[in-house]
């Protein structure tokens, strides 16, 4: 990065592209090339910069111009003022919301005070596609290190001793896992990394490896060291085109650097990677079940033991790492164990990536120390809750994990305590809800989940999870009685209990969370037929303030199934046996005539 | 072992990806992804062709086709819409979305309109959550989206 | 040295080797922990353990979640629970579970009584299913020998395996996902669309309603109803071994007497034998396979050896529809059913100066590919079938309930003659092996010009899979190739195919253990040990027969000499051998 006076970083990411990032990107080159700039500046399309609310993100090196909501039109003025004149275009940088003052740089800006970026240490600030870039960051000196300086056996006492425990969702130590693999003996043994990232709301697997391919090769080749594994195995969503194409490019330039290939930095260790592509199935991101997928068959799990370390990809021992696990092990490598297991609290360490969504002001991807409580996401990181309303509940851990409360703000998260409040940390989903969610609706919204993913394979999850839903859905109709409740509670620990793999082990969570820190809501469905949120259409009824009501016409011309009648300039009328409680008439109202009951 | 009724650049052209797998039984998903790619659909002669090729039953390949949300044997529309229900597009109202494309174009989730131009499905995440509620057309991403936006959306493919 | 476990069980203190499953565990000391989807033939290598229906669940003391007992392996130090409040709450979940994705029709099911489900709901005490909810919708299927009704499908995964495992066929897999999730055929096509071969071995291992034979007691009841209608029966060897099941009696009581006089209190007009068929059968084929020997010794290169039996219908389907290159392999010779109907609507018929259309003909098999088998048009005459209908051995018990007749008190009676006298040889082709043995007994007489001393041929019986053994016949070595079971089968035919070994001879037989294991036998529900002991019955029987070499049967020599002339010549060849179709391409799909 030495040739270039200056770069311009436009995020590349999937939230970006989508507005048209990559437009911005070519409209700068052209830009630059009318001003016969292009020699002296670089325009790079990165990795996720985390801060998709504020998207599409355009960041100027090395003054650390951070230009928020860009759009392809403003590539000309950023140009013609800010390279050229060397003046910022402030109505393109952050506003601070309660100072009003505009931020230039992100160091400063709320959502990223509090961020420690580890596993996502490259993302936004190099070029993935080149692999140069990566090497000047540092990259791959890690594997080296332990190509020439370690024995497989230190390597795996080094992530042993980092307490670093795997980012897929349970949290198993990484160490110990890698020397479980060590030492089962064969001819032939797998190193895989789970790209199956299929929790609804995370997205963090993804912006790894869409903005730091590099990393994810680099950490699956030690790990293939630690073990003696020499074949590497990338199982990952199809539904992610970037990241395989981001991944296939980084594969092959590293085999062209010879970091892939034979004979590796001069040892005698051999490493190659392998794609295979996920098809639609979030069970496979459970271990057994994604080796059955790469074997080409139906992604169902098998009981354990044996263990993928002992019987996993064509019977071969097998590692299965996650894409965030692997993320953090060549600066694990680099810095120490010891640097490692300062960060974070006593049985969690390092950093933790959430994907901040749902309704809060800033959504995007965050990376914290662990011990970070709920509060300091929500609050700093995340600007608080979208329109100024009140907090709710915050869904950690997805299909898998629960709802947490107002009492549980100050938690500081980890593996464990995130347990012990009934939920979990998952692979990183972190879902902001406000007054205007049902929570009964949420824990169906995940029933509904579950059940179109469950495998069949076992009767509690096929049968068990489809019946959870339906009392769930009788309850949202206003359905429900008190001895649902009770059969919600007691058939969710039965599947738990006797479900075969972890999806279905920890299927009813959402359930029980729910019902653990919002009975209320449950009991008002039941006994009440009343939904606080006005979530459930079963048991609202829009009506119209004949009082308030002027007889525009607005609700009756814009209703969609013609369920509003009334004369111009006299109060109108909802059909309710018509009505499909849309609520596009209380949108089109000007007068506030309309309202839920 | 059946009579596949292709024509023969079909059945060719199947035969050179299954061959370039190897004919293994083990790349049976990456081949399926492959001619999925090639024909828009996996109907029944083509997953008995594979089958044939790779030596397994057809009953295996259509228990990893029924079982994959990827695969599917029916054709998808020209434009196929993708509502996401992903959580942070459902509590942001992504529902109300789908709905509104389901009225719109008169099918339910998983169909094709008769023309064959539009289809809707769900898919959970696309990593766009900063964009909630968001929909694709084809490749394209739509974010932000009220229903409102719905019919102008359509009429964008319409012609 | 096997390295021994020990742990606790229910408080019982138990010691089992190391490996042993939780399941056998507490079987080894008398605890029976209930199962569903677990199946497995022992002896035969198969093993259903999905772990998938976790009726089996027990808890494990420091385990956070219920174990399956069939899928855990026991621990030094563990201790077990069977029956906890947890467990049994559990258990008892998982059957209601079952049941309300199950519809509730046992009063109607073809498995009242013999459902592994209903067995189960029974013994856990379930009287009300708390979870209600939607129920699976799919087509029946209704296949000339087969019905399924995949609404009945609790995915226990056992006939997938016996199709795929056992029999290497591949009609079956699991299809779909989630709730919607079953076993079916390719594109849910009807089994006749597939290439499924009519074993109905997946009848034999599914737990529930969801797979059953074709039932045809009704057509045969109203056949015997008929006064106009002659209706002759024959009985397979194996079905005298085992229907005593049906009537509370050991497995492997040999019960031959008693089916005798129950046939004939049924009404049947003659109460005849497969068996003698069985002896017609080795009279052909014996004498095709020394025929092609002969010219193989000639130096002949045209003659095609092996020659392989052709008497079990799965069998004979499995190579027609993937060996369609070796069909001119197979002994052309019809099985002993067919070649019964033949001669029963031939020289019986114009003994008893009837016309064909008033002959009935039923046979009881232990089969339900021979309801498949006496479908065939190449085996009807001007639409006519030699053997018009076939009934399993569990139809027959049906049928003898109906009809009011108390089994276990009935007199041993004999079958009528002509038609109904056998030898030993003719007795043990229901058993693997025994059909080769028979052919060998015969032609070891006619080939070597010496009577057999010792006829019992030990090197060809056994429940290995694949056997190879070596007949010395007086001097000219005889190799002989025996699989029973369709994926041994394909083991054998492979080497084979690939010019690996050579045999002169090969039975081949689709179920395990031969016929005494058949699909239309009574449900063992996975206890293989019942198949051994119908099969050391078979062998029993055999030996107390006064004659046991087919060709000294008086009746089979009177028939050549009455009706027939020579074995394999003008007469026999019309009515008694077949030829063979290639199937390969049954499996055929509309084109959009």
């Amino acid at each position: 990065m030495t040739k270039f006076k200056t770069h311009i970083l436009v995020c590349g990411g999937t939230g970006c592209t989508a507005s048209l990032s990559d437009k911005i990107a070519k409209n700068l080159k052209d830009n630059l090339a009318d001003k016969g700039l292009e020699n002296e500046v670089q325009v790079i399309l990165t990795g996720c910069f985390g801060f998709c609310e504020k998207g599409p993100i355009v960041k100027i090196m090395p003054d650390n111009t951070f230009y928020t909501e860009v759009k392809p039109e403003d590539a000309k003025e950023i140009i013609e003022e800010h390279i050229v004149k060397g003046r910022k275009v402030t109505r393109l940088l952050y506003t601070d919301p309660e100072t009003k003052e505009h931020i230039a740089d992100s160091k400063h800006m709320g959502f990223y005070k509090k961020q420690l970026r580890i596993a996502l240490r490259n993302c936004g600030f190099i070029d993935p596609e080149n692999i140069e870039e990566y090497i000047a960051n540092d990259g791959y000196e890690a594997l080296a290190k332990c190509l020439t300086e370690y024995t497989p056996e230190q390597v795996i006492d080094i992530i042993k001793k980092s307490g670093l425990r795997g980012r897929g969702g349970a949290g198993f130590p990484t160490g110990i896992k890698w020397e479980i693999a060590s030492k089962n003996h064969a001819d032939q043994k797998y190193i895989v990394c789970n790209a199956d990232e299929g929790d609804p709301g995370a997205f963090m697997d993804r912006s790894i490896l869409e903005g730091d391919p590099n990393s994810i090769i680099e950490a699956m080749a030690i790990g293939g060291y630690a073990i003696g594994a020499t074949k590497g195995l990338v199982y990952i969503r199809a539904e992610y085109p970037l990241a395989i194409h981001r991944l296939e490019v980084a594969i092959k330039q590293a085999r062209e650097y010879g970091l892939l290939g034979k004979n590796i930095f001069g040892s005698t260790f051999d490493f190659d990677i392998e794609l295979r592509y996920g098809a639609g199935a979030f069970v496979c991101g459970e271990e057994t079940a994604l080796i059955h997928s790469m074997e080409g068959k139906r992604g169902e799990p098998t009981f354990k033991p044996p263990f993928p370390a002992q019987s996993g990809y064509l019977e071969k021992p097998t590692n299965v790492n996650n894409v965030e696990t692997f993320a953090n092990i060549p600066i694990i490598i680099l810095k120490g164990a010891d640097w490692f297991s300062s960060i974070g609290t006593e049985k969690s360490k390092g950093t933790k990536v959430f994907a901040l969504a749902g309704q809060i002001n800033n959504v995007g991807l965050i990376e914290i120390p662990m011990g970070t409580t709920l509060r300091e996401i929500i609050y700093e990181i995340g600007g608080g809750i979208k329109n100024g309303r009140k907090f709710k509940a915050v869904q950690t851990g997805g299909p898998s994990g629960g709802c947490l409360t107002e009492k549980h703000l100050d938690v500081a998260i980890d593996y464990d305590s995130l347990m012990a409040a009934g939920s979990m940390m998952g692979s990183g989903g972190m879902v902001v809800m406000d007054e205007t969610s049902c929570m009964v609706s949420i824990a169906k919204f995940y029933l509904d989940f579950t059940v179109e993913e469950s495998c069949g394979k076992c009767t509690p999850c096929r049968i068990g999870n489809k019946r959870l839903y339906e009392i769930l859905d009788k309850i949202t109709q206003g359905k429900g009685t008190m001895e649902d409740l009770d059969n919600l509670r007691n058939l969710s620990k039965v599947i738990k209990d006797t479900a075969l793999c972890g999806l279905g082990q920890t299927s009813p969570n959402p359930v029980l969370s729910t019902i653990d820190n919002f009975w209320d809501e449950y009991v008002e469905h039941v006994q009440e037929h009343k939904c606080r949120a006005g979530v459930c259409k079963a048991l609202m009824k829009y009506v119209i303030d004949p009082n308030v009501c002027v007889g525009c016409t607005a609700c009756a011309r814009n209703c969609p199934v013609n369920a509003i009648k009334g004369e111009r300039k006299s109060a109108h009328e909802i059909n309710q046996d018509a009505c499909i409680k849309c609520g596009t008439c209380i949108e089109k109202c000007k007068f506030g005539a309309i309202s839920i009951k | 072992m059946a009579k596949v009724k292709l024509d023969d650049s079909k059945i060719q052209k199947i035969k050179d990806i299954c061959a370039a797998h190897g004919n293994k039984a083990g790349e049976a998903i990456n081949i399926l992804h492959e001619v999925q790619n090639t024909f828009g659909y996996l109907p029944a002669e083509v997953q008995e062709l594979i089958a044939e090729q790779i030596h397994v039953s057809a009953a295996h390949i259509y228990g990893i086709v029924t079982f994959y949300s990827f695969f599917t044997m029916i054709p998808k529309g020209e434009h196929p819409i993708s509502v996401c229900l992903g959580t942070a597009c459902y509590v942001r109202g992504s529902e109300k979305i789908l709905d509104e494309f389901k009225r719109q174009l008169g099918i339910g989730i998983g169909e094709t309109t008769p023309d064959g131009k539009f289809s809707i499905n769900c898919l959970r995440c696309v990593g766009a959550c900063g964009l909630a509620p968001v929909a694709l057309v084809g490749d394209k991403v739509y974010g932000r989206i009220t229903t409102d936006q719905v019919k102008d959306i359509i009429a964008e493919y319409q012609n | 040295m096997e390295q021994m476990v020990n742990l606790t069980i229910d408080n019982k203190q138990v010691q089992v080797p190391q490996g042993t499953s939780l399941l056998k565990a507490a079987a080894s000391i008398g605890i029976k922990i209930p199962t569903l989807c677990y199946y497995e033939l022992k002896g035969q290598n198969i093993e259903n353990r999905p772990g998938a229906c976790r009726v089996c669940v027990v808890e494990v003391e420091g385990r956070r979640n219920l174990a399956p007992a069939c899928a855990t392996d026991v621990m030094e130090g563990m201790v077990v629970h069977t029956h906890s409040l947890r467990v049994v709450n559990a258990r008892r979940t998982v059957v209601e579970l079952m049941l309300s994705d199950h519809p509730a029709s046992c009063l109607t099911c073809a498995k009242s009584g013999k459902c592994e489900l209903q067995t189960l709901a029974q013994e856990l005490g379930i009287r009300d299913i708390t979870f209600k909810g939607e129920q699976s919708t799919y087509r029946k299927d209704l296949s000339p020998a087969i019905i399924r009704d995949v609404n009945k499908c609790i995915m226990c995964r056992r006939c997938e395996t016996v199709c795929n495992k056992l029999q290497t066929v591949g009609a079956l897999s699991a299809v779909n996902r989630g709730f919607m999730a079953v076993v079916a055929t390719a594109f849910e096509q009807d089994l006749k669309k597939s290439p499924c071969v009519m074993c109905g071995q997946c009848v034999q291992a599914c737990p529930v309603g969801a797979l059953a034979e074709v039932d045809n007691t009704r057509q045969v009841i109203n056949a015997i109803c008929d006064p106009k209608k002659t209706v002759v029966v024959q009985t397979a060897p194996a079905v005298r071994v085992a229907i005593g099941e049906e009537f509370g009696l050991e497995p492997g009581s040999r019960v031959t007497g008693k089916m005798a006089a129950a046939l004939r209190r049924i009404g049947f007009d003659y109460v005849f034998d497969t068996d003698f068929a069985a002896d017609l059968t080795i009279m052909e084929e014996g004498t095709e396979m020394l025929g092609r020997i002969d010219r193989y010794m000639k130096g002949d290169k045209t003659v095609k050896l092996p020659i392989m039996t052709s008497c079990c219908p799965g069998w004979v389907n499995f190579f027609e529809t993937y060996y369609p290159d070796m069909l001119d392999i197979p002994s052309t010779a019809k099985s002993p059913m067919q070649m019964f109907g033949a001669v029963a609507k031939s020289y019986w018929l114009e003994k008893l100066g009837i016309k064909r259309e008033d002959m009935v003909v039923v046979s009881i098999m232990p089969c339900v590919a021979k309801k498949f088998e006496c479908q065939r048009d190449e085996f009807k005459v001007d639409g006519n079938p030699d053997v018009d209908y076939s009934l399993t051995t569990r139809e027959l018990a049906e049928l003898i309930k109906q009809f009011n007749i108390d089994f276990n008190s009935l007199p041993d009676e004999d079958f009528d003659r002509p038609l109904g006298e056998s030898t030993g040889a003719a007795v043990i082709f229901g058993a693997t092996g025994g059909v080769i043995e028979a052919a060998t007994r015969t032609a070891y007489e006619i080939f070597t010009g010496k009577t057999l001393e010792k006829v019992d041929f030990n090197e060809l019986r056994g429940m290995e899979g694949v056997r190879e053994a070596t007949v010395d016949f007086n001097g000219t070595p005889i190799h002989i190739g025996i699989a029973h079971g369709l994926g041994n089968a394909r083991k054998l035919l492979d080497k084979v195919k690939e010019g690996k070994e050579f045999f002169h001879a090969i039975e081949v037989m689709a179920c395990p253990g031969g016929c005494v294991g058949g699909a239309g036998q009574p449900y063992h529900h996975g206890d293989f040990s019942k198949v051994e002991k119908r099969f050391a019955a078979i062998y029993e029987e055999d030996k107390e027969k006064p004659l046991r070499k087919s060709h000294e049967n008086p009746y089979i020599k009177q028939l050549y000499s009455e009706y027939l002339g020579q074995p394999c010549g003008e007469k026999s060849h019309h009515l008694l051998h077949t030829h063979y179709f290639d199937k390969s391409d049954k499996v055929e799909f509309v084109k959009e």
